[in-house]
């Protein structure tokens, strides 16, 4: 077996590594109730700001395209996508993220109602469908499920957890109107 | 129970089975988790075997260095295989142990018992556990199978609803591969070889020039990929090059190579499986259907990360077995195996064989070009809608040999189809990217997965009822242009459909119900169970007449014959469009691990298979497979969600059975059915469309 570094392929250095993108510039972000400074062109996607400068993972990348639903986040209350959506026209919003609803120690209400519901299998799609049933509380503490239907419909989940997803956001809605208990 | 596979493949208790230092275990399986709950069912079994707490079992998955090699997670055998392996060798190290503390006590074993890992006497706490007596155990020594599980009435875990160990983290924000950051990390993306025999035509100014400041190129033969410190710009340059017309030749696919009829066109080798059976003239009655192309559609992009250091090559991927990518990526890099370790990290939900295991190349390509740089990549929305194997479109056309009472003596299910398990290293099959380097893999030889091994195409060809001949006629056809393997179900989805179809309209030629027909031959008292129950459940016996735009229909299968049992009751509305309004299901899957984990599986499937049977199916146009993203390649959304009750038949005297795809099929056939009782007429073909609607009414 011959060894491998005899079968190393060419690489082509374009460019050296880590130095600062002429169009780069500084944005001021307010993610989670805090303000950040970070290095990037205004032209950058929320969403890569929000995972590769930010550290917050929670918002997934799934298409680029504005269709499935995995990126979103809320701006200024709003379900939005992050994916495509430039960050430098967000300066002065309020962007909210998964790690801003709650944390394993503290969970808000929507996500352990999914704990409850065993409301997901891969659980891919579930930040942002955390964040679509978010803004929709938000905005109708006591939706009919037809309005849940309607709020999440932008949202794709390929595993099929439609069915309890659908009934955690109606729970979390009960819990947080105080007509019900969650499951701590 | 007899010796599972897994077992028997990996015999030493110390690859399954460790006592860890801060008073854990950690069991290990070669089975991953894929949003299938498997990892919270084995933790149960040895938690249940071993009597520990749950949070006193740690689940190492899928390491290809320590843990035990089981192939793919695939097929619904996690845990038959896994499961009973897991439970075989914690009977023992729990036997083992007692046999020790009754030493070291000066007591009979029969006297001691274990309780959250601790040793009982006569009811009392004796102050020693698993962990004082684990160093006088030899795990090195190979399981005898002699130690007896416990019997399912003394069960305390498994059989309950144990919450998803993994979810906590996935509602928070974390628990997937692509969220892993390494020190030093490099982004990557392919522009990706358009089929084999593609060749680059850019040259290295042209590469370097869309690669831009900041980004790296790495090629080798006409595998290329950009690399960088920044995420976004490697995703530019990728999706730039990829516009620029780069490739000389590869793949050109046409319109209608995307249909089931082209594909049962095609040359095909012939086989016949089962009984011979004979033509009996007028008394056979035939019907057709078919089902195009389908992708995986996971929501999540293939993704790996990779680092070539100290001459080792260590990847971190999402597919679905890591002994077998080891094996892959080693032959395919000319690397000794053990000079590749494989680590399994969970990603989006893949339901089969999807660019997981092609992704985990790439990364180890840009890797090694890159010595002591972790690299993560990262395929495109559009890359895996294009270049993940594609679920084959298939024709079945079912054929019964009917007897003087109307009842079928023969039964001939004719399959034309591509593959469906091309799984690397798996019948001359291989990852994605070696097509791109110097010396490609010889092409693949037509092959499909063995009957014994519960059949590719032909999984579920074989009807459950009681018939005197049964065979299957297979046209596995083998040039077709796309990648073909493995989609949940497999041939299962079209064979029941069909299989399902033609019992029902037998039923009607016979003048007798169709649950009662299909009762009058069925013997297994297992399948009779289901199909009563998922009756009762659905009010079956209330069914109106045909033709009024409102069915109700039934779908059974037993998964290979031989996993779970699944019995599916639909009801749907028919007008322009086909709506599934209720769906009700009763399984038998033998002894359940985790009720609520097997619920929300079978629920899943079922969602899947109304997905398939109305709205999904893969294009093709010149340039290569036309549905790229969501919107050419629509799957089912909340407003297409109905009602969905699904009921377990107790069967715990029984061995568990696999049930991730057992739903899948007769789902399928329940809607099927259920638009044929709506319309008064059938529609052959998924998906049922609009326009099938109209042409089904128009036939009839």
């Amino acid at each position: 077996m011959s060894r491998a570094s005899a079968t190393l392929p060419l690489l082509w250095k374009a460019g050296r590594i880590g130095h600062i993108h002429p169009m780069s510039e500084f944005l001021t972000l307010t993610v989670n109730g805090r303000e950040h400074r970070v290095q990037a062109s205004s032209a950058t996607p929320l969403l890569d700001v929000l995972r590769n400068h930010l550290g917050l993972k929670g918002s997934r990348y799934g298409c680029g395209l504005e269709q499935c639903g995995a990126c979103m986040v809320l701006v200024d209350g709003q379900a939005a996508y992050s994916c495509s959506r430039e960050a430098g026209t967000l300066e002065g919003r309020s962007i909210v993220t998964v790690e801003g609803l709650g944390t394993q120690g503290d969970l808000h209400p929507l996500q352990q109602a999914f704990l409850d519901e065993q409301a997901g299998q891969c659980g891919y799609c579930l930040s942002g469908m955390l964040i679509a049933a978010k803004a929709l509380l938000d905005r109708n503490p006591s939706p009919s499920r037809a309005e849940i239907v309607e709020a999440l419909d932008p949202n794709l989940c390929r595993c099929g957890a439609h069915p309890r997803i659908l009934r955690a956001v109606a729970r979390a809605a009960a819990v947080l109107r105080g007509e019900a208990g969650d499951g701590r | 129970m007899a010796v599972s596979q897994s077992l028997r493949d990996n015999p030493r208790l110390d690859r399954w089975l460790r006592f860890e230092p801060d008073r854990t275990v950690r069991v290990a399986t070669g089975k991953v988790e894929l949003g299938q709950g498997i990892l919270t069912a084995l933790a149960q079994i040895a938690a249940e075997e071993l009597d520990l707490r749950i949070d006193q079992v740690r689940v190492m998955s899928g390491n290809s260095v320590e843990g035990p090699g089981e192939g793919y997670t695939a097929s619904s055998w996690s845990v038959e295989h896994s499961g009973s392996a897991i439970r075989a060798v914690s009977a023992e190290v729990r036997a083992l142990a007692i046999a020790r503390a009754a030493l070291r006590l000066n007591a009979a074993p029969e006297e001691l018992s274990v309780r959250d890992g601790e040793f009982v006497r006569n009811g009392h706490a004796t102050g020693l556990d698993y962990w004082h007596v684990a160093p006088e155990i030899d795990l090195s020594a190979e399981a005898t199978g002699d130690a007896a599980p416990k019997p399912a009435a003394e069960h305390r875990i498994v059989g309950r609803d144990i919450p998803r160990l993994d979810l906590p983290a996935k509602l928070t924000g974390a628990g997937f591969i692509q969220d892993i950051v390494m020190p030093g990390m490099f982004h990557a993306r392919t522009l990706r070889q358009p089929g084999r025999g593609a060749h680059l035509s850019l040259d290295e100014q042209a590469l370097r020039r869309i690669a831009g400041a900041g980004v790296t190129v790495v090629r080798r033969a006409d595998f290329v990929a950009f690399v960088g410190e920044d995420e976004t710009a490697v995703r530019m340059a990728a999706a730039k090059a990829s516009e620029t017309g780069a490739w000389r030749g590869g793949r050109e696919l046409r319109p209608e190579q995307a249909t089931a009829a082209w594909v049962a066109a095609q040359p095909a080798h012939d086989r016949r499986i089962g009984d011979a059976v004979a033509d009996a003239g007028a008394g056979r009655v035939s019907m057709r259907f078919s089902r195009p192309f389908l992708s995986h559609g996971s929501i999540a992009p293939s993704c790996a990360l990779a680092l070539w250091q100290d001459d080792r090559l260590t990847v971190w991927s999402h597919a679905q077995g890591m002994h077998p990518l080891r094996a892959n990526i080693a032959a395919t890099l000319d690397l000794p195996v053990d000079k590749v370790a494989c680590h399994h990290a969970q990603g989006g939900g893949c339901y089969g064989h999807n660019g997981a295991d092609d992704a985990a190349l790439d990364a180890a390509l840009v890797a090694m070009a890159m010595p002591g740089r972790p690299i993560r990549l990262c395929w495109s929305r559009a890359d895996e809608f294009a270049y993940e194997p594609l679920s084959s479109a298939m024709e079945v056309e079912v054929h019964a040999t009917l007897g003087p009472d109307g009842r079928p003596v023969g039964w001939t299910t004719e399959i034309w189809s591509a593959a469906h398990g091309q799984r690397p290293g798996v019948g001359g099959a291989y990852l994605l990217a070696a097509e791109a380097l110097e010396t490609p893999p010889p092409p693949r030889k037509p092959f499909d997965i063995p009957e014994d091994r519960g059949g590719g195409a032909t999984r579920n060809g074989i009807p459950l009822y009681d018939i005197a001949a049964k065979g299957i006629d297979f046209h596995l056809v083998h040039d077709v242009p796309v990648r073909t393997s493995s989609l949940r179900g497999l041939g299962a989805t079209l064979n029941v459909f069909a299989i399902e179809a033609l019992i029902d309209e037998l039923s009607a030629r016979a003048g007798e119900d169709a649950l009662a027909y299909r009762l009058s031959l069925l013997s297994d008292p297992r399948a009779r169970a289901v199909l009563e129950r998922a009756a009762a459940m659905a009010g079956w016996s209330q069914r109106g007449p045909a033709g009024t735009g409102r069915g109700l229909g039934l779908g059974l299968a037993r998964y290979k014959n031989s996993s779970a049992y699944a019995a599916v009751v639909a009801a749907v509305d028919v007008d322009e469009a086909v709506r599934v309004t209720d769906v009700w299901c009763a399984v038998d899957a033998g002894l359940v691990i985790n009720p609520d984990g097997l619920v929300n599986q079978v629920e899943g499937n079922i969602v899947q298979a109304i997905s398939w049977a109305l709205i999904e199916q893969v294009s093709f146009a010149d340039q290569g497979v036309a549905s790229l993203d969501w919107e050419t390649y629509p799957v089912i959304r909340f407003r297409d969600i109905p009602n969905i009750r699904v009921e377990l038949v107790d069967a715990s005297e029984h061995d568990p059975l696999g049930v991730g795809e057992c739903a899948g099929g007769p789902a399928a056939a329940a809607i099927g059915n259920a638009v044929a009782h709506a319309l008064g007429a059938r529609i052959h073909d998924m998906p049922m469309t609009r326009d099938r609607i109209v042409a089904a009414l128009m036939d009839a």
